[in-house]
């Protein structure tokens, strides 16, 4: 069942979602985004411009938190606005090799807005890694009948 | 090297075009930890009334970034790409990216502001998918996505 605009209430709570990401994930979203940044995907590189390590992509947090929005829309073309402010770099550990995360990114989904004439609800993300807000005003606008 | 404040106002004009395949799709939507079917399952797409598979939504930084590649390469910039941070991001969706789409972008530099050593630029691009005989190359397009990013180039010692 979608939700409906006319369920929700301002500061509802929507869920949220614990998010696992490794050095191999990395590698997949430097490949399937075209972003080769070797910040990325290198140790010496990473550190070598001042960084802790390697971080995420930036784009891999934004894209991997909507994901909570979209299951809760029940279809993804529902989102017709994101943004956000990177506010921290998600540094992620070297545990290839092992089953353990890289690094752990915590979301959790609140309605922020109602707008009954556009007919869409603001979705505001909280995101949390390492015990830092890693994105700030991170915000899905979501139509809904 | 410092950033040229000239950047202001400059547009680049839509290069190539980007065709939206199923497979990129579902690539793209595995990296990002994505699940909804509509991403990997035509069926599923369709039945939520969409032409093919659903792009998530932050899909169309593939095409931004892409366009973006044209301002940070121009020798005339003064961006160090190592140097680059990204700042913030937005997406707004006029219609939804599906496979088969042909797209491309045009590049708008919206702002140039010295931070520190380094600066803060803002770039937009307007996201336009090729229709009907336009698909081959003539002029008919539809805006499907405006995306606008900021970069923060560090300068030294920040």
């Amino acid at each position: 069942m979608k939700p409906t605009l006319a369920e929700l209430t301002v500061g509802q709570d929507l869920g949220s979602r614990r998010i696992e990401v490794t050095r191999t994930d990395l590698v997949k979203y430097a490949g399937a985004s075209g972003d080769f940044n070797p910040i990325h995907w290198n140790e010496a590189f990473a550190t070598g411009v001042g960084l802790p390590g390697v971080i995420a992509h930036g784009m891999l947090t934004m894209g991997a938190a909507v994901q909570l929005v979209t299951d809760w829309a029940g279809d993804p073309a529902a989102v017709v606005d994101f943004q956000t402010r990177f506010s921290k770099p998600v540094p992620v550990a070297d545990t290839t090799g092992t089953p353990d995360a890289g690094a752990v990114i915590e979301v959790s989904a609140a309605v922020g807005m109602l707008d009954a004439d556009a007919g869409t609800a603001r979705v505001d993300l909280t995101v949390v890694s390492g015990g830092q807000k890693v994105l700030m005003k991170a915000q899905a606008v979501v139509r809904l009948a | 090297m410092t950033i040229n404040p000239d950047l202001q106002g400059r547009t680049y004009p839509a290069a190539e075009v980007y065709d939206v395949g199923r497979e990129k799709i579902r690539e793209f939507a595995r990296a990002v930890k994505a699940t909804h079917p509509a991403h990997f399952d035509v069926d599923a797409a369709r039945a939520l009334g969409h032409a093919d598979l659903v792009a998530p939504p932050t899909f169309a930084i593939i095409v931004a970034q892409r366009a973006d590649a044209q301002l940070i390469e121009d020798p005339e910039s003064g961006i160090d790409f190592s140097r680059v941070v990204h700042a913030d991001q937005r997406f707004v969706h006029h219609r939804p990216i599906t496979a088969g789409d042909r797209l491309v972008a045009e590049l708008h530099v919206d702002g140039v502001r010295a931070m520190g050593g380094g600066a803060m630029i803002t770039t937009r691009s307007e996201i336009y998918a090729l229709t009907g005989d336009a698909r081959d190359g003539g002029g008919q397009r539809d805006a499907v996505a405006t995306t606008t990013s900021s970069i923060l180039v560090r300068g030294e010692g920040q």
